[in-house]
Formats: structure tokens, sequence, C-alpha cells
């Protein structure tokens, strides 16, 4: 049992004109546990789209979403919460920690969700996250006290302090320089290495480079997926400019 | 979700925009704050009211002639007129405890080069044992001095303050028309309750105002007393009727006796300070609307404001419910701490009050409840709007949102 399968996925959005974006167009897409997985392609082609669907916070048009075994897509919202808070990890472009919050307290949410009652276990366990991620001593900081990467981080250790199944990450480098960017890759990396499935948006090739497998999209669909060398060698020769 | 971590949650939340929390509460403080001083400013006019027509003796009922009622006001013609062989019988009767004449008119005192005008009564010292009313340095005219109309006056605060200053009046001689007056007594001080001041008096034997200063044969009124307060009713109607008879009055209404009883005019009072005292708590009331309006608008903006955090927690695992117990358990924390605030605000205001206008600060448990019940019910009814919305957001859009 594979632990993600997308199978004939369409996203269609209706505007208030009446106008429709055929968003994504159909795709069928696997993912193993373990994968680390970057997701290419043009601005518009349902990169976004594509995981907000795998991260069961917006609703395909049509098509079957299989998580761990489990059918999603026709969920309700509050089973949606549930997989999110118990089966999912997400890392966003813009951080997203709460304002005026400890990293401690950021990192706790997600279990307070959980209804983890002992607050020291909640501590305990988010203190841990906060060192998976090399910030422990900063745990007592609020975000506007901490540069991007370190904000990226403590929303990285926000993520994982769950111990989710999947961990979505759209364009989690889009806001950082590239030294900072780099720490971030390497810290997905060292989660990989742990046995984390990881899959992230990039637009920057070398980010992409890091990672196992290259999924390319165009218009809504897929049209490449494979090994980062190869993937973005086609990008590179513009076999399909 | 359990309580307590929903209560976390909110608590958090709240901490950690405090000016926001306070800005939010604020409309809350004030608005119990008011009905607290508001309500308590109405009990402290009704015991001022009580106060007043206690003073007047609760036991006591007036008794006067020429009495007109309906029809029959501001006619004129033959009327009763009160004697002092009336009063004598009167106070006969057993259901009169104690009866007093009383005889007033205005008059000019002179002391020296100081001169003052205030009204004379001329009556017993029954009438003033009546009102509980003590002697500050000297004493009241005895039955000897009664009798022999004598002058002697004793004399009220105000009246002593005007003539002497801060002397003692008591063995000095005032003029009253021309005519040389012995102060034997000075009144304690009761300050401006009652009706009129009473400090601005002087009081004489009834036989020496009678005789020298107006020289009438008739008495203005009678002041008798019940043996209880629950005889006064009684008391009132025995003393008419036997008063009517006595001048065969035929029609009692026209120019008969009549007679007034602070039992009556205590419960009137109470009536008219209760519409004052529901008067105020409406006024204050709008006010707590209003702050519970600006808590809906706040909670409102707030959740605007807040999107990206709902969906910052939905993203984690919030579900809508637990959206909405959050922002309803902070919309209640914020009207509950408002309310209490509120209250030591308007319990505050209730005593500045209660100082200057010389009441005790009534702050009743039942106007503490009312504020509090009405914060927490501000709290459910206006929170439920913007928790609800918050509720309903959509996590993308909420996240997108800048
Ligand atoms: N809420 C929406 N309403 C209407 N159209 C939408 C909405 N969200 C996305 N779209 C459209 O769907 C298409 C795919 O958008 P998506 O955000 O998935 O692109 P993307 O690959 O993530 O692009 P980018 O690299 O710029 O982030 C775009 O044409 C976009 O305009
Ligand atoms: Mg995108």
């Amino acid at each position: 049992m594979s632990l993600v399968e997308l199978k004939n996925i369409r996203r269609v959005y209706r505007s208030a004109g009446g106008v429709e974006v055929q968003a994504v167009k159909g795709i069928d897409l696997v993912i193993e546990a373990g994968e680390f997985v970057a997701i290419m392609g043009p601005s518009g082609s349902g990169k976004s789209t594509t995981m907000n669907t795998l991260g069961c916070l917006d609703r395909p048009t049509s098509g079957s979403y299989l998580l761990d075994g489990q059918e999603v897509a026709r969920m309700n919202r509050d089973e949606w919460a549930r997989i999110r808070n118990q089966k999912l990890g997400f890392v966003f472009q813009g951080f997203n920690l709460l304002a005026r919050t400890t990293a401690l307290e950021n990192v706790e949410l997600p279990l307070l969700y959980q209804g983890v009652k002992s607050t020291k276990e909640r501590k305990e366990r988010a203190l841990e996250a906060l060192a998976s991620v090399g910030l422990a001593e900063r745990s007592h900081h609020v975000p506007s006290q901490m540069s991007g990467g370190e904000q990226q981080r403590v929303a990285i250790a926000r993520a994982l302090v769950t111990r989710p199944v999947l961990i979505l990450a759209d364009e989690p480098t889009g806001n950082l320089d590239t030294k900072t960017s780099d720490e971030v890759m390497e810290l997905f990396e060292s989660l990989h290495q742990q046995g984390q499935t990881i899959v992230l948006v990039t637009h920057e090739p070398d980010v992409a480079l890091k990672c196992r497998r290259v999924i390319l999209f165009r218009d809504g669909l897929i049209i490449g997926d494979g090994d980062p060398g190869e993937v973005l060698g086609t990008i590179a020769k513009g076999v399909i400019s | 979700m359990s309580p307590i971590l929903t209560f976390r949650i909110a608590l958090k939340a709240l901490t950690a925009n405090k000016l926001r929390t306070l800005l939010t509460m604020l409309g809350i403080i004030i608005g119990v704050g008011a009905v607290i001083a508001m309500l308590s400013i109405g009990s402290g006019a009704r015991y001022m009211v009580e106060q007043r027509i206690q003073s007047l003796g609760t036991n006591a009922v007036f008794i006067w002639p020429g009495h007109r009622r309906g029809r029959n006001r501001g006619a004129d013609g033959n009327e009763a007129r009160l004697t002092v062989e009336d009063w004598q019988a009167l106070e006969k009767l057993p259901e009169v405890a104690a009866a007093a004449p009383i005889v007033p008119t205005g008059g000019e005192i002179v002391y020296g080069n100081a001169n003052w005008s205030c009204t004379i009564y001329g009556t017993t010292p029954v009438y003033i044992y009546q009102k509980d009313w003590p002697v500050a340095s000297g004493r009241l005219f005895n039955d000897r001095e009664i009798q022999s109309a004598d002058n002697v006056a004793v004399i009220g605060e105000q009246v002593r303050k005007e003539l002497f200053g801060s002397a003692d009046p008591v063995g000095e001689t005032i003029r009253i028309k021309n005519r040389p007056y012995k102060v034997i007594g000075l009144m304690t001080e009761m300050g401006v309750s009652g009706y009129g001041n009473k400090d601005n008096t002087v009081f004489v034997p009834y036989t020496t105002l009678m005789k020298k200063l107006q020289r009438t044969e008739y008495l203005r009124f009678l002041s008798l007393s019940a043996h209880s307060r629950e005889e006064v009713k009684r008391l009132e109607k025995v003393a008419v009727d036997f008063l009517n008879q006595r001048h065969n009055i035929e029609d009692p209404d026209n120019g008969g006796f009549g007679a007034f009883n602070q039992a009556e005019a205590t419960e009137a009072a109470d009536k008219s300070t209760a519409i004052f005292t529901m008067l105020l708590g409406g006024i204050a009331s709008i006010s707590l609307v209003v702050g519970g309006i600006g808590i809906m608008n706040i909670m409102l903006v707030s959740v605007t404001e807040r999107t990206r955090e709902i969906g910052i927690r939905m993203a984690v695992g919030a579900r809508g419910r637990d959206i909405l117990a959050q922002f309803l358990v902070e919309a209640m924390v914020l009207s509950l701490l408002g309310g209490a605030a509120g209250i030591l605000l308007g319990s505050g205001l209730a005593r500045i009050i209660a100082s200057f206008a010389g009441w005790p600060p009534i702050v009743s448990a039942g106007s503490v409840a009312l504020a509090f019940g009405t914060s927490a019910g501000i709290g459910i009814f206006f929170g439920f709007y913007p928790a609800y919305a918050a509720s309903k957001l959509d996590p993308i859009e909420a996240l997108r949102h800048e």
C-alpha cells in the first residue's frame, strides 16, 4: 500500500463571472512512504492546488485520494481537521507562525488541538521538536525576534511535533536567501534520512536537486516524473518549454 | 476538545495581544461600572428620601384645619379653626401617645448689630421630642415658662451661626419684634435634610407666640404621635373624625380637618425613588448594551484581523467548533473580566458619589449579580456571531489572507 494515491484528480474553479478555470486536469500520482519529492512547474500550473488537495485543505472537483489507506477526498471538514492534525504537517512559504506567541507555544499548538492534556507532555514534545531543528535555546523567543530561516525551522518543528506521515511544504525556501535556504534544505534532508516522507514545491533547481524525485507540472497536468537530474535536464534542454 | 484546553487557547490568544484585549474590555468596564454606580445613586437617593421623611417622625400624624379637597379646592367660607381646647381634648384619647400644638410665624431676630430672618415656631417640647431632635447645649422650655408665656427661645444651629458665630448663645438675649428673649437652648445641627432648613428655626413656647408675637387664639397644626407605626392610619381617622364632630363639620372635605401621616408619605416616596432608580438603571443598561456591541464590533474586526491566525489554527488541526469555542470563550472572558473590573469601578464611583452626596455607599448584591449576569450574557450574545463567522472560514482563503 502506498502512502499517497491520487487517481484522476480534477479541480475546477468557478469564478463569480461564471468563468471556469481548470487548475488541475486529472492527475494520477503515487508517493511511497519515505520518499522525498519536489514538485516543479511554471506559475499557475496547479502545484499549489495539488498540494492543497494532498493537505486536505481543498476538495477536488472529482477523483480519489487515498492517504495511508483511507479515502479522504469525500471526508467532511471535521474529519479533515483530524487528518491534518494527526497525519499531516505543513510548512508554508510565509512561515505562518502565530505572532506574539513564543516558538514553544507555536510548536505546542497542534498538540493542543490533538487534545494532549498534560502540559508537561506538550512542553516536552515541543522542546524535543525544537531541538531537532536546532532551536531548543530559542524556545521562548517570539517570531519577531527571529530571522526568516529560524522562523521556518520553528514552522518545521511545528509540522514535526505530531510525527505526521507526510510533510507538505509549498515553496518553503521561497522567502529565504540562499544560505538560510540551504540550512532549511539540509534539515529536510536529514528528516528524509530518518524516514520522513516529504513533498515540497519549489521553483529553484538547486532545491529540487536535493530531492530524490521531481514531479513536473504544466497546465494542470503532470508532464514529467523521475530522477531530479533527468527531469531538470528535460527542462534545461527546452524539450517542454 | 476539552474545555480546559479551549480555555488555555483562548487565554493565550487574549494575552498575546493585551492592548486589544484591554480596549475590548473597556466598553464593558464602563457599562457595568455605570450600571453599578447608577443603581447605587438610586439606592442612595431612596435612602435620603426615607431619612427625610422619617426625620419628621414615622409615627407622627399632622392635623390642620380648613382642609379642602376635589371640587372644594380653592373655595372659601366658613372653616373650622383649631383651638387649644381641641388639642387638650385630643390628648386624652387613648389612641394618642403624644400631642403638640404648632403655631409658626416668620420673623427677624436681632442680636447686637446683627439681624437674621428665620421661622419661629410656637410649640411645646413634645414636638421636638417627636422629631428625636437633641439639644446641643442649654435646655428646652419647661411647663412653668409655657404657663406664664415667658420670653424664652431655643435656637437652631444656623441662627446661632448667623448671629453669634461660633460663640455659645445660651444665656444671651436676642430681640424678636423689639422684645427681649432669653436664649435658653441651642439645637444640634440637622443639616439641610428634611423639608426646608430646620437649622434656620427658633422655638418659643406656643403661649408666648400666640399672646405676644402673633396675637392669635388659634393653633395652626397639631402634631400627634401614635403608639406604633401600625396604628398611624387609625389614629389619623380617629383624630380627624373626633375634630370634625367636635366642630359639627358637615362636609369634611370642605373646610374640615385634614391629616397627613409619614408612613404613607414614605411609601409614596419609596415608589417614586424606585421609578427614579429604574430610570437610572435603564440609562446605564443602554451603556452596557453599547459596551456589548463594542465587544461584538472588536470581535468582528478581530476575526478579520486574525483571519490568518484562524487559518493557521485550522491547518494544524483546529475544527470549526474549536475556533467557535475559542472565540466564544474569549468573548466571555473579556466580558466577565470587564464585568469584574466594572463592578470595582462602579463601587468606587458609588463611594465617591456617596461621600459627596452624604448618603451611605449602597452597592446591593442584586445590582452586582445583575451586572455580572448581563456581562456574561453579553459575552455569549455578542460574541456568538463573530465566533460563528470565524468558525466558517475556509482554511486556504484564511491562510492566504494578508
Ligand atoms: N481560488 C481560486 N479561484 C480561481 N482560480 C484559482 C484559485 N486558486 C488558483 N486558481 C487558478 O488555478 C490555477 C493553478 O493555480 P495554483 O495556485 O495551483 O498554481 P501554482 O502552480 O501553485 O502557481 P505558483 O507557482 O504561482 O504558485 C491558476 O490558473 C490559478 O489562477
Ligand atoms: Mg503555488
